[in-house]
């Protein structure tokens, strides 16, 4: 397969990370939606990886990966404290976060 | 074959994806990340990056998502109106998405347009992409990134700690 193949398929997935994190309203589902969008870098960076034959792109991949890991525990651990203080799970309800 | 195989992958990473974002239940939305993750997996083998493919599935698939079933069942599933976002959120959403789309096709291809059309190159040295010449490449060219990863994640998970660890009495519910 020609490599833009995976490069159209790494945007569109991305972008469907994106609308998730637009139009839904849960932290949680907003958490998977970044990871959809991480997930979706780490192939574009593959894709490149192969195409000039360097392995450089394929340890960013791995760097990306803590990044994710750091972003969940960070995340998940916001939406137990939330859940913990009865704040509804509910990003749109947090109105005194607004500037 | 390797058309059916990448045909078969991005379908299962594409269906997987589009299930998180449409699925009402958070729980349901967590599996379906993990049926993206394996295929996109599935993938990344295609291009000859084997050892991410199964640190992939083994960390990603494995360990980060038992952590987001956990939160997901710790927080129950609240079944949410499907686009109950803002109104101007519901139209603008997608059209800002598809506008992203063609930015971002035009960015990946206008960077690989020497590329186009082909593979890659001819031949990729031996033993490109196995546990090995990954490693060999972070302990050496990239030591000191890696070394700033361990660290990242040292802090976050002191700041799990933080966040979602039990407080005293004493202190109150701040």
């Amino acid at each position: 397969m020609a490599i833009e193949w995976f490069l159209v398929l790494s945007a569109l997935l991305f972008t469907v990370g994106f609308t998730g994190v637009l139009v839904r309203r849960n932290p949680v589902v907003i958490l998977l939606c970044l990871e959809l969008m991480l997930s979706a870098g780490a192939l574009a960076l593959i894709s490149f990886s192969r195409l000039h034959g360097d392995g450089d792109g394929q340890v960013f991949v791995l760097m990306v990966l803590v990044v994710a890991a750091c972003e969940v525990v960070v995340g998940l651990g916001l939406v137990v404290a939330m859940f913990r203080r009865r704040i509804p799970l509910d990003v749109d309800a947090m109105k005194e976060l607004k500037g | 074959m390797e058309a059916v195989a990448f045909f078969v992958g991005a379908l299962g990473a594409l269906g997987g994806a589009f299930a998180v974002v449409f699925l009402r239940n958070p729980f349901y939305s967590v599996l379906a990340l993990v049926v993206h993750l394996v295929f996109l997996a599935s993938l990344f083998l295609l291009l000859q990056a084997q050892f991410i493919a199964a640190a992939q599935i083994v960390v990603y698939a494995g360990a980060v998502m038992v952590i987001y079933v956990f939160v997901a069942a710790y927080v129950g599933g609240i079944e949410e109106p499907m686009f109950d976002s803002a109104p101007q959120l519901r139209i603008f959403g997608p059209i800002l998405a598809g506008l992203l789309f063609i930015q971002i096709s035009i960015a990946v291809l206008g960077s690989s347009l020497m590329g186009l059309g082909s593979q890659g190159v001819e031949q990729v040295e031996a033993g490109f992409g196995t546990p090995e010449a990954v490693g060999k490449l972070m302990l050496e060219d990239f030591m000191i990134a890696f070394e700033a990863a361990s660290l990242l994640l040292l802090v976050a998970a002191v700041a799990a700690i933080v966040l979602a660890g039990r407080k005293k009495q004493s202190e109150g519910a701040g």
